[in-house]
């Protein structure tokens, strides 16, 4: 035969044999590939057969739908008792609340949720209004509506008064200063606490609204609240603690963080509740009276906070040393670098990461049972044990669990769109 | 102020003087007494041995590398501690490195413009009017809404060398641009930087490509173990070596 071989027309591509396409090319390959896989296949195939009809009995055929007590239910149906839910409803959504001021959290949520559509969807317009108003203007304004005025006995003093709007116009000028001199450490540092001035006089008037009392809250309400603010604290102070964690220009800053990090991550988050429960009213200056949900959203935002800076590290470390030095030589000073060319890369890598200590996080939130908040878990727990629903613990447990997953699952897969959208340079 | 110290060390005509600079990582000496002087429009070739200590010379002069003895002093600037003298003289001196280090989440345009609009305050429009001119010049316009990512090594160091040029700077320092790059890509990288020495930018180019240094450069230096061991014209340099270690580099790399 000879060496030399020239192709002088290109093969045509031909359709697929019928084992390699269609659903039979799928089952073949994806459930039938070899004798274990399709023994494993058809071994779940009969577990689901076992354990989906009762399932589905259980929650919709024996089940029953109206009651006044458990002795109702037994004898409506084996199945579950879904009457109590109903009938308990809003102890689930609110906890002891006042029924008369719903409206409130409910309007808190909706804000919020509207607010989120332009932040979370691209395709929706508003993301320059809504972003600042998230992270500025919506805080103040679901404390003061939930929570209505909160009392403060400095604003009762006309001294009070004076000394705070001297310090916000202290802070403001600092803040103007900083900026004048394009000192960015300065005008940061004065226009935050200008922030924080105006924010605690917008929570000390509350829209004047009438102010609750936060022992009521519960259910499900007391459980978004402290996600949501663990959430909202833990990844901007994540992002600090990491990279005052490597700023190793900075040693006292770095070790400072170091300790932080460690500490907080080698104890526990039912001890750190419970010392924020008994401590932190021992560090506070006479006066400030901080009720026993502030304390739990203390420390569950500080421990978030310590995780969250080990994922935001992984991915700052992910960064290849040449983004800095072109960043570097581009003139782009360390602020602009962060901000621009790091932390959008090293975020992106660690969405998987943040996103599972999200959803880890709001599991947590049921930890605060033990301190006594009553959060969705031990709204549960109340409602069978209350003498008129003896016995109901799988219609509770199921019902949170339902809950608990929705939330969670559309965290989960809206991290998997984010990943999908953002993918630009490091794969093709 | 920047005045006054060009006329203290009397050579308010040269882009960069390097004088008697010392640098160590930990207990090693990589660079030993360097001194240099760049004149305005100059282009200067570096090579040498790997480990010469080639690029952490042209790395001093941005600072991405620190000197411990010595000084540096660029476009009239004494190259201290002091961060607004570093950012200045960084906005002045571009740099293009062997990875191209380009932002993969920024398109081709975005990484033009990142700069001019953040560090200069260019307005949006201007600037990416700008990087579209620079784009041109590098040949790669259509490739503006890329990603980084969807390009080739060479089409990748262009637009690196686009970035750079859209913050108009003084200075380019290119740290082995072509090392990188598979053998047809690079003369479309060297084509771009010989048109941009016929315009008169002053180029320091640390690179193995010798066809280069004797099409377009004004000097050639030759380091070896941190120290700066010969410098002369190319034809000179190429001809009539005069140092041993010179003799046998050019041996090696002309060879074969």
């Amino acid at each position: 035969m000879s060496k030399s071989f020239v192709r002088t027309e290109f093969h045509p591509d031909l359709p697929a044999p019928i084992s390699e396409a269609g659903i039979i090319g799928w089952l073949r390959h994806n459930l039938f590939s070899t004798w274990y896989n399709s023994l494993a296949t058809l071994l779940v195939f009969y577990l689901a057969w076992l354990a989906i009809p009762p399932v589905i009995d259980w929650a919709f055929i024996s089940s029953v739908w109206e009651a006044n007590d458990y002795k109702e239910c037994k004898a409506a149906g084996t199945g579950a008792c879904w009457g109590m839910i109903d009938k308990r409803f809003n102890l689930f959504m609110y906890g002891f609340y006042d029924s008369n001021e719903f409206w409130r959290p409910n309007l808190a949520i909706v804000v919020f949720m509207i607010a989120m559509v332009p932040v979370l969807f691209d395709k929706v317009p508003g993301r320059k209004f809504c972003v600042p108003f998230l992270i500025l203007g919506y805080p103040p304004l679901a404390v003061a509506l939930i929570r209505g005025p909160v009392e403060m006995s400095t604003f009762q003093s006309t001294t009070g008064i004076v000394v705070w709007v001297a310090m916000f116009a202290g802070a403001v000028f600092l803040g103007h200063r900083g900026a004048k001199t394009l000192n960015a450490a300065m005008s940061g540092i004065g226009y935050t606490a200008a922030y924080i001035i105006l924010f605690v006089i917008f929570i000390s008037w509350g829209l004047g609204l009438t102010p609750t009392e936060t022992d009521t809250y519960g259910g499900l309400m007391l459980t978004l609240i402290l996600a949501g603010v663990g959430i909202a604290v833990s990844l901007p102070l994540g992002v600090l603690l990491a990279l005052g964690r490597r700023a190793s220009s900075m040693p006292i800053v770095q070790m400072l963080c170091i300790g932080f990090i460690e500490i907080i991550r080698s104890v526990p988050l039912i001890s750190v509740l419970f010392m924020a429960q008994f401590m932190l009213p021992l560090f506070m200056p006479e006066g400030v009276k901080f009720d026993n949900v502030m304390r739990a959203l203390v420390g569950f935002s500080l421990f978030a906070a310590a995780y969250m800076a080990e994922v935001i590290r992984g991915g700052l470390q992910a960064i290849p040393k040449g983004q800095f030095e072109a960043a570097d030589s581009l003139g782009l000073n360390f602020y602009l670098n962060m901000r621009l060319i790091v932390l959008p890369q090293a975020m992106k890598i660690v969405i998987p990461g943040i996103v599972s200590t999200f959803i880890g996080l709001f599991k947590d939130t049921s930890l605060v049972s033990i301190i006594a908040l009553a959060d969705l878990l031990l709204v549960a727990k109340q409602s069978y044990t209350d003498s008129n629903w003896l016995g109901l613990e799988h219609t509770a447990y199921a019902f949170i669990a339902v809950i608990y997953f929705c939330i969670c699952f559309s965290m989960s897969r809206y991290s998997m769109y984010l990943e999908r959208k953002l993918h630009t340079g490091h794969k093709r | 102020m920047s005045d006054s110290n060009a006329a203290v060390a009397g050579n308010s005509e040269s882009a960069i003087t390097i004088s008697a600079m010392h640098k160590w990582y930990g207990d090693f000496h990589v660079l030993k007494d360097i001194n240099l002087t760049v004149e305005r429009g100059e282009r200067i070739v570096i090579c040498g041995p790997s480990g010469s200590g080639k690029s952490t010379m042209i790395r001093c002069i941005n600072r991405l590398e620190e000197h411990q003895k010595g000084s540096i002093n660029v476009g009239g600037i004494e190259l201290t501690n002091d961060l607004k003298n570093i950012d200045t003289i960084r906005r002045e001196v571009g740099m293009v490195f062997q990875h191209f280090n380009l932002f993969p989440h920024l398109t081709v345009l975005e990484n033009c413009t990142l700069a001019p609009i953040w560090v200069r305050k260019m307005p949006k429009a201007e600037a990416e009017e700008v990087a579209m001119k620079y784009l041109e010049r590098v040949k790669i316009p259509e490739q503006a809404l890329k990603y980084p990512g969807q390009l080739s090594g060479g089409q990748q160091q262009r637009v690196a060398i686009a970035r750079s040029l859209c913050m108009s700077p003084e200075i380019m320092l290119f740290d082995e641009p072509t090392s990188a790059l598979d053998p047809e890509m690079i003369k479309e990288v060297l084509d771009v930087m010989v048109d941009l020495a016929k315009e008169g930018m002053t180029m320091l180019v640390v690179t193995h490509e010798m066809g280069f240094a004797k099409q377009v450069a004004d000097r050639v230096i030759f380091m070896d173990g941190g120290e700066i061991i010969e410098q002369n014209e190319p034809n000179e340099f190429f001809d009539n070596p005069q140092s041993d270690r010179t003799k046998l580099f050019l041996s090696q790399i002309l060879g074969h």
